[in-house]
């Protein structure tokens, strides 16, 4: 190579040689370096590391395993740890939800005062309070408790490294549906938060699976839906039973709930996997974590604030000018109806004929930036047409459901609908940036939709034609 | 720990405005790397007094994170890489973890290890120290080691590596003082250590021999290691050969042309290449590359002087 060859020139030259050489060897190659690697590796291990005596702590944690993941006990352990955790947050959350609730309508009247001693015009009255107010101590009082109690519990299973066993529990079932295996490592982000699930499905390498991945994401119920799910349960379910099983029946449905998604999660994945995104499963390895002593103080404090908080905060923020919106929608009149009316009224008939309403539809609708303002909404709107109720308990928010022609089976599809909706407006806009396409953007949305809209049409039909309600 | 407000929500879409600060605002950057459920994230926690997202499962950071610490005058930014067990770019984590590290130029790299399992971890520092020198392994899990009666010789591994060993137990926030120490001293150069090479096969080592002093010559200006380059170029690592290519065709024009005088801030820290968002852009698409010619253009004036 003579001197003043550019060093671009240079540089491809080197490159010829070097690939000259590769062809000359072949696959064996990279094998080589890596195997150099690793040998390296082992002799300053080796050199370094004594392993005093085995005192049979790993030995327990391989038990534990055994156990945890066996194919037998894996998947009742499954539930039952769920259940478990379902149960402690409701049967835990019922005391402080009342005394809150107590709490704050109390306040309620001291406000009304308040407002009447400065001569507040009555319209305002009815917006702030009656609509805003309102609406949010009855989010605070029924969402803030099972969430203090659940988002720790289940943060402190994260922590003790239970996920993984969870992840290779499923994974056979992934592998049978042409999914991949780290797809329940995503589904248990989306516990948490779905656009956070949706982000995670990067750590799945095939394209194909990711996006399978990315598309039933939604499937689990997050942070946001977790509350109505809870406060539906708390207020319908159950009801019928003997007080001392009540939470266990409540929580025995949420886990009913969370299986339908993760049976929903694996059809549509296997769908997908025969039709949009044909293909064969890819293997990979997952490596169970040793079981770690959760950093308990830390769990509860961070669960508390990163959570709780978060998703309450949300839901005020967003449901407070919600509020307000709906409070002027409800008073603006055309004809003899409430612009709420009118929409609601439209929405009616497809949501008797799915087992909901058109005020359940109107606030799923309405409550598409974030999951948590479903339920607000939906009070707010019963509230507005009229029926001026105290709302100071969890049975007086039953009796306001009633009121609107509410059952067993409206809860429950409720649920449904909730667990297997569109995406909150966050995750679709995550979505569409992980996949770069609006078109599977729309897949995302449209996939859980219909789906959601068939499961409570089947429900409600089925219970009505077999005499249920 | 569970989620976070930043990891959740509208904060996952926030994403990318994070990783474009780092680089600009001058101070040193760190870059951590680490086999998965190391604690990675735990000690970037207790570094940068962040709450990111924890979790005691693989796999977990799949975002690129950044936080700050002070540490005496220095500002210093801590990147936390995907978790990877190694960097030989199999898959898009090993990926976005190199080009980091080569092409980010951090000023240092940490690589926190499992005390517990020390052999599988010291692939992933094996290749690092190939990649640049400016290595601190921290030797994580301390207390979970002691507990199984794994005892190891932390002199006698510092030595044979040829960098320093920081024992620590990130969770309780022991040994992070000492480890913030030497990070800044190897961040600035202080000494730069002399890590110890793999030695491969006589047939390798020999093509290596053959490469090496051309591409000494030619990379002395890069920050790129010419052994490392050669082991690639004999991989057949395209992206590598096609990146650093490019790179060299950008000093030979500016070399030609001699229309730029030389940049006031020609140093390290205003030219690094800020591998922005690798992982959106790596995981949606092929834009990296593109992404990175515009980065790198801005460094050819340092390699022209």
């Amino acid at each position: 190579m003579s001197i003043g060859t550019s060093p671009s020139a240079q540089w491809l030259q080197l490159n010829q040689d070097a690939n000259e050489f590769r062809k000359s060897r072949g696959e064996a190659l990279h094998d080589d370096i890596v195997t150099s690697i690793y040998r390296q590796a082992e002799t300053i291990a080796d050199s370094v590391v004594h392993v005093d005596r085995c005192d049979g702590r790993t030995d327990w944690d391989r038990r534990i395993d055994d156990l945890v993941t066996s194919r037998y006990f894996g998947y009742p352990l499954m539930l039952l740890l769920l259940a478990g955790v379902f149960w402690l947050t409701i049967s835990g959350a019922n005391y402080p939800s009342q005394a809150l609730a107590w709490l704050l309508f109390g306040l309620e009247e001291k406000i009304t005062l308040l407002f009447q001693v400065v001569g507040a015009p009555a319209w305002l009255h009815g917006m702030l309070v009656l609509g805003v107010y309102r609406t949010l101590a009855w989010v605070v009082s029924v969402m803030l408790p099972p969430m203090a109690i659940f988002f720790p519990l289940f943060t402190l299973l994260e922590d003790l490294g239970y996920l993984p066993r969870v992840a290779f529990n499923l994974d056979q079932l992934f592998r049978r549906a042409c999914a991949h295996g780290k797809q329940a490592l995503t589904m248990a982000m989306g516990f948490g938060c779905n656009a956070a699930g949706v982000v995670s499905a990067r750590i799945i390498d095939s394209p194909r699976e990711r996006m399978i991945a990315i598309l039933t994401n939604n499937f689990v119920p997050c942070n946001g839906r977790f509350p109505t799910l809870m406060a539906m349960a708390m207020i319908f379910m159950g009801m019928d039973v003997a007080s001392a099983y009540r939470g266990l029946v409540a929580a025995g449905v949420i886990v009913g709930l969370v299986l339908v998604g993760i049976i929903v999660t694996l059809l549509v994945s296997w769908g997908l996997s025969k039709t949009l995104l044909r293909g064969v499963p890819s293997s990979f390895t997952l490596e169970l974590p040793p079981y770690r002593k959760p950093q308990v103080w830390r769990v509860i404090v961070r669960s508390i604030f990163d959570r709780t908080l978060f998703v309450l905060w949300r839901a005020i923020v967003v449901a407070a000018p919600a509020g307000v919106l709906i409070w002027i929608l409800a008073n603006i009149d055309i004809g003899d109806f409430s612009l709420v009316q009118l929409a609601a009224g439209w929405l009616d008939p497809f949501g008797q004929l799915i087992g909901l309403d058109g005020f359940i539809l109107l606030a799923f609708l309405l409550g598409l930036p974030a999951n948590e303002i479903v339920i607000p909404i939906l009070m707010m709107c019963y509230l507005s047409v009229g029926s001026m109720l105290e709302l100071d308990s969890l049975a007086a928010m039953r009796e306001l459901l009633v009121r609107h022609g509410w059952t067993w089976l409206t809860a429950l599809n409720m649920m449904l609908f909730s667990l297997l909706h569109f995406p909150c407006g966050t995750t679709l806009l995550t979505i569409k940036k992980e996949t770069g396409s609006w078109k599977w953007t729309l897949w995302a949305a449209v996939i859980p939709t219909v789906i959601a809209i068939a499961v409570t049409f089947l429900t409600a039909q089925g219970a009505r034609l077999l005499g249920l309600v | 720990m569970g989620l976070t407000a930043q990891s959740s929500g509208v904060g996952v879409l926030r994403e990318d405005y994070l990783q474009e600060t780092a680089g600009t605002e001058g101070g040193l950057v760190v870059a951590l790397a680490g086999n998965p459920n190391t604690g990675k994230s735990t000690v970037f926690n207790a570094l940068t007094g962040l709450n990111q997202h924890t979790g005691n499962w693989p796999g977990k950071t799949v975002i690129q994170t950044r936080g700050q610490y002070q540490h005496g005058e220095e500002k210093i930014t801590v990147v936390d890489l995907p978790g990877t067990y190694s960097v030989l770019a199999n898959s898009p984590e090993e990926q976005i973890a190199r080009d980091f590290i080569c092409f980010g130029r951090p000023d240092a790299t940490v690589v926190v290890v499992d005390a517990t399992s020390l052999e599988r971890n010291l692939n992933l520092v094996l290749q690092v120290v190939e990649i640049t020198p400016r290595v601190i392994l921290c030797l994580n899990l301390m207390d979970e080691a002691r507990r199984k009666g794994i005892d190891i010789d932390v002199p006698g591994l510092a030595d044979r590596l040829g960098i320093p060993v920081i024992p620590t137990v990130a969770r309780d926030e022991k040994g992070l003082d000492e480890l913030k120490n030497v990070v800044k001293q190897v961040a600035q150069g202080t000494p730069v250590p002399r890590p110890a090479q793999v030695t491969y096969s006589d047939e390798i080592e020999e093509q290596v021999a053959q490469l090496e002093p051309e591409l000494r010559r030619l990379l002395r200006e890069t920050p790129f290691n010419p052994r490392w380059v050669a082991l690639r170029l004999l991989e057949g690592d395209e992206t590598i050969a096609n990146r650093i290519g490019a790179f060299l065709t950008d000093q030979g024009e500016v070399a030609a042309s001699r229309s730029t005088a030389g940049c006031p801030g020609a140093a390290r820290g205003s030219c690094r290449v800020v591998a922005d968002c690798p992982v959106a852009a790596d995981s949606n698409c092929g834009t990296v590359a593109g992404s990175l010619d515009g980065a790198d253009s801005n460094c050819k004036v340092v390699a022209s002087e």
